[in-house]
């Protein structure tokens, strides 16, 4: 399992790109930029496509391809992941480097945040430095006139050489500006652009260079970039390099003569390996420092002020993790009072429509097999899907979402740092743990933001030890059915909230307890160095992300529903009445795996409902009322007659308890397992993904029945 | 005596002398701006007290005390109205 670490680290570069052109004469432009800066905002608002948008860095953790047409000339656009530098620490960054530096693209549109511009032209003049055709794009210029932040597009323009338009991506307008420039670029040829400048000696090295290289390597790339590239020795961007070449380019004699010299040189100067690398660091930093002298001016001098403010409420001292817990309570609350009227209303919707169907069933004369399999099998399990689990899910989402765009997410994982740090892990892995409660599928992917390949890994294996978007409706439904009752409203729905969020607080702590474990067996190492920009907050798009997000999840879920749910329902249905002797085949399952669901207080019936529901985990609940049912020969539920149901099948409080337990903990859904399959391209590690959080589940389980079986 | 940058106190500013962290981190330093002679002020403390987040060319960034500690700094003069803002040093 050693190899773990490095292959991981090697899958963004191994998944190579296909730009799709629509024609030939399509122009391909990346959209770059720092994270965090609306890439993707303005990528949607292009391409009309629904790239999931949110205010915190590394969201766009893998590339995005769209296609535009403007004023009759074809874009193909390209978001890429954010990154401040040409030079990669994570996998996701290098993606992004190996993009702009590497493949052939036809211009790079660099996004900026107005709000601190001068940061942001440190990738744009790198980006530069590559020879490409630039667009620079200074976006949330609205938030920046807000702040006091005043910006000369002109003289920036001017200075770099390079068209810049100012725009506010989130106000669609606004994107004109952008378009027009957009297609004025393809047609305008490339003008003299700005060139960082370096110290003396490494211009002077650069100098020397730049003949021979041109010569070695034709005009494929930008010979004053390849030159410093090579001064600057870094080993990812020459396998890269060599790659596109075809040709190991510093094995040529000519090459390796000539920079030896000019190291030789360099080294006289008194510089070094690490000060040459350090230089063209600096110098960038100095070059976008210069040019936004009088191009960018503040009047207000504490524009930061109110952000300051919420901050020390929201990470301070007393009050951050309290805030914390309540807010996550908040989202709760809203989720199961909000859930408990659509879930009714909609149950009973499906009920009214069973009757309809079976009646036209039996109107068409079809076979009894016929109507049992469909109306009871996938009928039954299927509106249980759509009627228990989508209703808090199509809650829970948006709500999440919204959290998301305000900026609040990185505050998390700034709280939680100390605490993944003590465990050495990264804490941008609380990041990734609150994606985890979206969707843990999108959560491991989004571990590509974690720099060093050990702690991405932990990040990956523990990700599923958070309950996601498909497993609160399980633990919603039976909180409500054995612990608070569905009636009880205002006061109910709080208790129910304040019960899963300490059922959250306790996933939270199992994650640490695994991350240390994990740490401390065979993912050995120190906690590696933590940088995370905390963004401005900002005001959610209540109208956009509630649209979206219902759009988007709902018709995902209901694809998800149709696709597991209905065979789901249609096996249970086989299962429940192909006989093999006297009992049904669902009778021998149950009974088969009845003795060892028992040691863990669960029962045959709801451990294979959740082997079942291995492909989606929203089909747990109903495959196992479906079998409670089915073996009862019970044909309709009455709108409270779940509780009825579970306790007529031997459900206590010890085994609510249980399943509460195993839904928090348990093997991760198939989507999951194959994400984490692609991520680390390991069988062992994707084996650990699924073992861990199954044996966490096993042993809890265990232990509480059994300590609650002695007790009563 | 040698300061570093876990030792402001929040509401403090400094500017950056050297960066003796390791290649990478250094580099990830370097490529959000925190070079030499970069005005930083500590805005905050997260509630466990690490990590702490500074103000460096107009962002928010959190940084652990073990690699703050990897940052040599000498003190700002104390002006509120420079505090965090480049461009007032240049001038």
């Amino acid at each position: 399992m050693e190899s773990g670490p490095e292959s991981a680290r090697s899958t963004a570069s191994e998944n190579r790109l296909v730009i799709k052109k629509q024609a030939e004469s399509d122009t391909i432009a990346a959209i770059a930029g720092n994270p965090n800066v609306g890439k993707s905002t303005v990528f949607n608002a292009l391409t009309g496509m629904r790239q999931h948008t949110g205010n915190w860095p590394g969201k766009t953790v893998a590339i995005a391809q769209g296609h535009c047409r403007i004023d009759g000339n074809g874009f193909v656009l390209v978001d890429i992941p954010g990154t401040y530098s040409l030079s990669p620490h994570s996998a996701e960054e290098e993606v992004a480097r190996d993009f702009i530096c590497l493949s052939s693209h036809d211009a790079v549109v660099v996004v900026c945040d107005a709000c601190c511009l001068e940061r942001n032209l440190i990738l744009a003049l790198q980006a530069m430095e590559t020879g490409c055709k630039m667009l620079l794009c200074v976006n949330m210029m609205d938030e920046a006139r807000r702040k006091g932040i005043e910006i000369d597009l002109g003289l920036l323009s001017e200075r770099l050489g390079v068209p810049v338009v100012g725009i506010s991506a989130r106000k669609r307008k606004t994107l004109s500006a952008l378009k027009e420039a957009l297609s004025g670029l393809c047609e305008a040829p490339a003008g003299k652009m700005y060139k960082i400048r370096y110290t003396g000696p490494l211009e002077r090295a650069v100098e020397s260079l730049q003949s021979v290289v041109e010569r070695a390597a034709g005009d494929r790339f930008d010979c004053r970039w390849l030159s410093l590239r090579l001064l600057e020795d870094d080993e990812t961007l020459l396998c890269g390099l060599e790659r596109s070449l075809g040709f190991d380019i510093t094995r040529l004699g000519e090459i390796r003569a000539a920079v030896g010299r000019a190291k030789e040189q360099l080294c006289e100067d008194g510089f070094d390996q690490k000060k040459i690398c350090d230089n063209i660091a600096s110098c960038a930093v100095l070059c976008a420092e210069e040019i936004c002298t009088d191009a960018v001016r503040y009047d207000r001098l504490a524009y930061h002020a109110s952000d300051r403010k919420i901050d020390s409420v929201l990470t301070g001292k007393w009050l951050a993790y309290p805030a914390m817990l309540a807010l996550l309570a908040l989202v709760f609350w809203i989720t199961i009072f909000g859930a408990n009227y659509p879930s009714g209303l909609l149950s009973g919707l499906f009920r009214w429509l069973g009757r309809l169907l079976r009646d036209g069933m039996d109107a068409l004369d079809a076979p009894l097999w016929l109507t049992g399999a469909l109306i009871d099998g996938v009928y039954g399990v299927l509106s249980q899907v759509v009627s228990v689990m989508l209703p808090p899910m199509a809650i829970f989402f948006p709500l999440f979402t919204m959290l998301e765009d305000s900026g609040y997410l990185p505050r998390v994982a700034y709280n939680l740092d100390r605490p993944f740090a003590k465990c050495s892990a990264c804490g941008k892995q609380a990041l990734t743990m609150c994606m985890g409660f979206g969707c843990n599928a999108a959560g491991v992917v989004g571990c590509r933001i974690i720099d060093s390949p050990r702690e991405r890994l932990i990040a990956v294996l523990t990700n599923s030890l958070v309950p996601c978007n498909g497993r609160f409706p399980i633990l919603i439904s039976v909180i409500t059915i054995f612990f608070i009752g569905s009636d009880s409203g205002f006061a109910g729905s709080l208790a129910a909230a304040l019960l899963l969020t300490s059922l959250i607080a306790l996933s939270v702590a199992v994650t640490l307890l695994c991350s240390r474990l994990l740490s401390k067996t065979v993912l050995k190492g120190q906690p590696s160095s933590f940088v995370l920009e905390m963004p401005p907050y900002r005001k959610p798009q209540f109208l956009r992300v509630i649209i979206r997000s219902v759009f988007d999840r709902t018709l995902f879920v209901l694809g998800r529903a149709v696709c597991a749910a209905a065979p789901a329902g249609l096996v249970i249905w086989l299962l429940a009445n192909i006989y093999a002797g006297d009992i049904s085949l669902l009778r021998h399952c149950a009974g088969f795996l009845d003795p060892f669901a028992r040691l863990f207080g669960l029962d045959g019936i709801i451990l294979m409902a959740f082997i079942l529901g291995l492909p989606a985990n929203e089909t747990v609940i109903p495959i196992a009322v479906m079998a409670y049912m089915s073996s009862g020969m019970l044909t309709e539920l009455s709108s409270d007659g779940l509780r009825l149901l579970f306790e007529a099948n031997g459900w206590n409080a010890v085994t609510a308890v249980s399943v509460l337990l195993f839904t928090l903990f348990h093997w991760p859904c198939a989507t999951t397992l194959m994400t984490v399959a692609k991520e680390t391209k390991s069988v062992s590690w994707t084996a650990l993904a699924f073992a861990l959080p199954t044996a966490v589940g096993l042993t809890a389980c265990f232990i509480f029945a059994n300590t609650a079986g002695l007790a009563m | 005596m040698i300061h570093c940058l876990d030792d402001i106190e929040t509401g403090r500013s400094a500017r950056i002398v050297a960066i003796e962290a390791p290649d990478d981190m250094r580099r990830r330093l370097m490529d959000i701006g925190l070079v030499e002679n970069t005005a930083v002020e500590c805005v905050g403390k997260s509630p466990l007290g690490d990590p702490k987040a500074f103000l460096i060319r107009g962002a928010v960034i959190a940084i652990r005390s073990a690699d703050c500690r990897k940052i040599i700094i000498c003190a700002q003069p104390e002006d509120p109205r420079t505090a965090g803002d480049t461009y007032g040093i240049r001038s």
